[in-house]
């Protein structure tokens, strides 16, 4: 293996690792800017794994298991949204206790499951394009998750810097009253919001149990999750900085993969860490401008709101 | 002449108080209508009803000589209302287009609107870069953004609420040609304030509300400043007495000395070179529009943020600027919040517990132990000597009225005999019997050899009181001039920051 395919090979890979961070950060992007702090990504993330794994098990199809765990996902966050909008639980207990479940809910659904087969999402494999040198691998050897996830970032970056809709939601997070005196629904629009980021969770879920590793294990995303919430912390709120962290990740936990295989001697703990510091450490270096912060930061962010005007 | 609005006998019942009571009014196209009333008489319930933010329990509202019913803003604004409020709704981290672009119905191109920002910025006197973003605007520039998004919809009647609390005198006048201009096109104004000379300046007509209730309805060119005060409160205005022409000595009691202190918050202020010297025995009032450094400044005073020398901060003799505000209070400080709920008080604790709050240094606490009796005695002497009225001191500080609620915590303060009292804006949304009663509060303090340092918006007020008088601008402070030597129209220009060419303080 020369040096140029092992570049390709460990790019390729650090895009593949970083994917489902990317959906899940995205969505708790877009759920952040509307002013609502969801903390139970990691949990959404393991039903919707679990749900798109029992689905594309029963029904044969991957692509059936894929939308069952976006469902899944938004069903998820749709408890949490009831409980902290219309219900005006605190965001951060309600947060926690949605991850908890979802770590249990899973684990009990997926019992039956753990160390079932199935045929996962295999990469698009396009006449011609695919095997052209450097660009096929980069470029269209993917699959089709991952085109979506590029055009999902696409579609978040546009939405919120570009499109009304986009600069509504960004004003709720702003300040609710504000947007509530303007005539705005608060509490509508961070539903969407909050319904976007559990459909974009239950996908991220999906990658991992259908893509990456196609199988179900307890507890499978691993910390996933909560490294998704903190990227969009470090990442000031701006989307392009969130998938650069999300790559970033991946790369690393690629990379040490790979120094393994070569037979140096590190421990293996120290691999596995080594991709949460890194990420953290550079997304908080790029980031510490006090002033961007305090400007890309939704101001109402994990604040009840209840129209009483 | 059809009149473009038209209340008959509206009506709002909240828990526990009438906050519309049968009220008529009437505005006619181009009329500068005035809505006047005391904190609490339910201007703002009448006006969040007319811009559909509150539903009437009962009475009608006439537009243009037909009846409507204004579910919600959306629809005041289809019919051509415009409201700018008294707490801005902007967005900080947005720009003045994309702000006012959120204010208006959706379908319209933000460059367009950009350009249209220009023109009208241009014809009504209202200097604004659309593309900046609010929270580098001054308070002034924010009110005219509000104006510019309601002025961008054409409307029929235009509701502006205490539109002058947060501008220098110089941009009240300017604002008075920018409503004239607009009613001169037929555009109605329903202006509300307290502020009674600004009302006969600027108003054909006045509405006057008092406890939910029209109490009168008049030409306010034809009545005195004292006449309509006393429709507002129904009954004489209260006077401050001042002891007469004391001597001051100097004696500093409370010195600033060149402090400096970056902003804490990235979009605060940084206050420069701040130095100022309070005397014994005497009242010195800053003032200055919000948001140029006085939060800062009170902050650096009370200890809640240190200075970077000890020595930037003197109290009675002693370097203070690294203490705390424990130990600043032990030496003697005193510090009236500008935030009544919250950091003056705690709001959902009684009385007696929030007395203990600022009094534990006082020997209410005996070797660890609170000693409850005495402090709810203290908190009974605090409520009689400053006629707080509630139904006991083991009520919610949050039950009380404004008023009452500030005149407990400023007779928590002064009745601790500090040396030295910081009080930020005292009055402000404080009913005229209490604002007088804490007035008089803080002038009998003085007069027993302590010195009163107070922050507020309101010239008039600090013209009443104060010996001398400074001006904070950007985080800077103007030179302290004796009350006497100043005028209102020197102060305006100061607080635009116009005070490098003054001389040095002529204090004492």
């Amino acid at each position: 293996m020369d040096g140029l395919d092992a570049a390709i090979t460990i790019l390729v890979g650090a895009i593949r690792a970083g994917t489902p961070l990317v959906f899940a950060a995205l969505g708790e992007l877009i759920a952040e800017k509307s002013g609502v702090l969801n903390l139970g990504v990691e949990g959404m993330m393991l039903v919707g794994a679990v749900v798109g794994f029992m689905v594309t098990v029963t029904t044969g199809s991957v692509y059936i298991g894929i939308l069952a765990a976006v469902a899944a996902g938004m069903l998820m966050s749709l408890v949490f949204g009831v409980l902290t909008l219309s219900l005006l639980t605190n965001q951060v207990a309600t947060g926690l206790a949605l991850t908890i479940f979802g770590v249990g809910l899973s684990a009990f659904l997926g019992i039956k499951y753990v160390g079932t087969p199935i045929n996962g999402l295999k990469p698009l494999d396009i006449p011609v394009l695919s095997d052209l040198p450097v660009l096929g691998p980069l470029v269209f050897g993917h699959d089709l998750l991952i085109y979506i996830s590029f055009a999902l970032f696409a579609a978040v970056a546009w939405f919120l810097y570009r499109s009304r809709a986009g600069l509504i939601l960004r004003a709720v997070g702003e300040s609710h009253d504000a947007a509530h005196a303007l005539g705005y629904s608060v509490i509508a629009i961070r539903y969407m919001a909050v319904l976007f980021g559990g459909a974009c969770a239950g996908l991220s879920g999906a990658y991992l149990s259908l893509v990456y590793t196609p199988q179900w294990a307890e507890n499978m995303t691993a910390g996933r999750g909560w490294i998704a919430l903190a990227l969009v912390v470090f990442a000031t709120w701006r989307p392009g900085r969130a998938m650069l962290g999300a790559y970033l990740f991946g790369g690393i936990t690629i990379m040490g993969l790979h120094v393994q295989a070569l037979g140096f001697e590190v421990s293996s703990h120290l691999v596995a860490t080594l991709p949460y510091i890194a990420t953290i450490v550079v997304l908080a270096v790029i980031s510490r401008d006090a002033t961007k912060i305090r400007l890309n930061a939704p101001a109402s962010l994990g604040k009840p709101f209840h129209p009483s005007a | 002449m059809t009149p473009q609005l038209d209340l008959r006998e509206i009506t709002k019942r909240y828990p526990g108080c009438l906050a519309n009571d049968r009220v008529g009014l009437t505005v006619m196209p181009g009329e500068i209508h005035a809505l006047l009333g005391e904190n609490g008489a339910g201007k703002s319930t009448l006006v969040k009803i007319i811009y559909g933010v509150v539903k009437p329990d009962a009475g009608e509202i006439w537009w243009n000589g037909s009846q409507v019913d204004i579910a919600n803003p959306n629809a005041a604004r289809a019919l051509g209302i415009g409201m700018v409020f008294q707490h801005f709704n902007l967005f900080e981290s947005l720009t003045v287009a994309e702000n006012i672009s959120l204010g208006i119905d959706p379908g319209h191109d933000l460059a367009k609107l950009t350009n249209e920002i220009g023109e009208i910025s241009e014809r009504y006197g209202l200097p604004i870069n659309p593309h900046q973003h609010i929270h580098t605007l001054s308070v002034g520039e924010r009110q005219r953004v509000e104006i510019i998004r309601c002025l961008v919809q054409n409307p029929r009647l235009l509701i502006m609420d205490e539109p002058t609390s947060v501008l220098t005198p110089q941009e009240v006048e300017k604002l008075f040609e920018t409503l004239r201009r607009l009613a001169s096109e037929g555009c109605s104004i329903l202006y509300i304030s307290h502020k009674l000379d600004e009302i006969k300046a600027l108003c054909d007509t006045a509405t006057v509300l008092r406890l939910g209730k029209v109490t009168a309805r008049c030409s306010p060119a034809d009545e005195t400043p004292k006449s309509l005060a006393e429709m507002m409160i129904g009954s004489a205005l209260p006077v401050t007495k001042k002891s007469t022409n004391r001597e001051l000595t100097e004696e500093p009691l409370l010195e600033l000395r060149g402090l400096d202190l970056p902003a804490a918050d990235p979009l605060g202020t940084h206050l420069q070179n701040v130095t100022l010297t309070l005397n014994r025995g005497e009242v010195v009032g800053l003032a200055g529009v919000a948001g140029n450094g006085q939060k800062e400044l009170l902050a650096a005073i009370n200890g809640e943020r240190l200075a970077p020398d000890k020595a930037m901060l003197r109290l009675d003799g002693r370097d203070v600027g690294r203490d705390g505000p424990e130990e600043r209070r032990v030496q003697g400080l005193a510090f009236v919040p500008e935030e009544r709920l919250g950091r003056g008080s705690v709001p959902e604790m009684s009385l007696t517990a929030n007395t203990l709050l600022t009094w534990h240094h006082k020997g209410q606490v005996k070797r660890g132990f609170v000693d409850l009796a005495e402090v709810s005695a203290q908190a009974i002497t605090i409520r009689e000597m400053f006629d707080v009225r509630c139904p006991g001191v083991e009520a919610e500080a949050k039950s009380l009225s404004g008023g009452n609620l500030q005149k407990f915590i400023v007779g928590r303060e002064i009745l601790q005999e500090p040396e030295v009292l910081i009080l930020g804006y005292p009055t402000w949304g404080v009913d005229v019997g209490a604002a007088a009663a804490i007035r008089q509060a803080i002038l009998n303090l003085s007069a027993t050899g302590a010195g009163v340092l107070i922050v507020s918006e309101d010239l008039d007020e600090l013209f009443e009181i104060c010996d001398r008088i400074a001006v904070i601008a950007e985080g800077r402070l103007s030179p302290a001039r004796r009350t006497g030597n100043t005028s209102i129209e020197e102060l305006g220009l100061w607080m635009s920051g116009q005070f490098e060419a003054a001389e040095v303080s002529d204090a004492a």
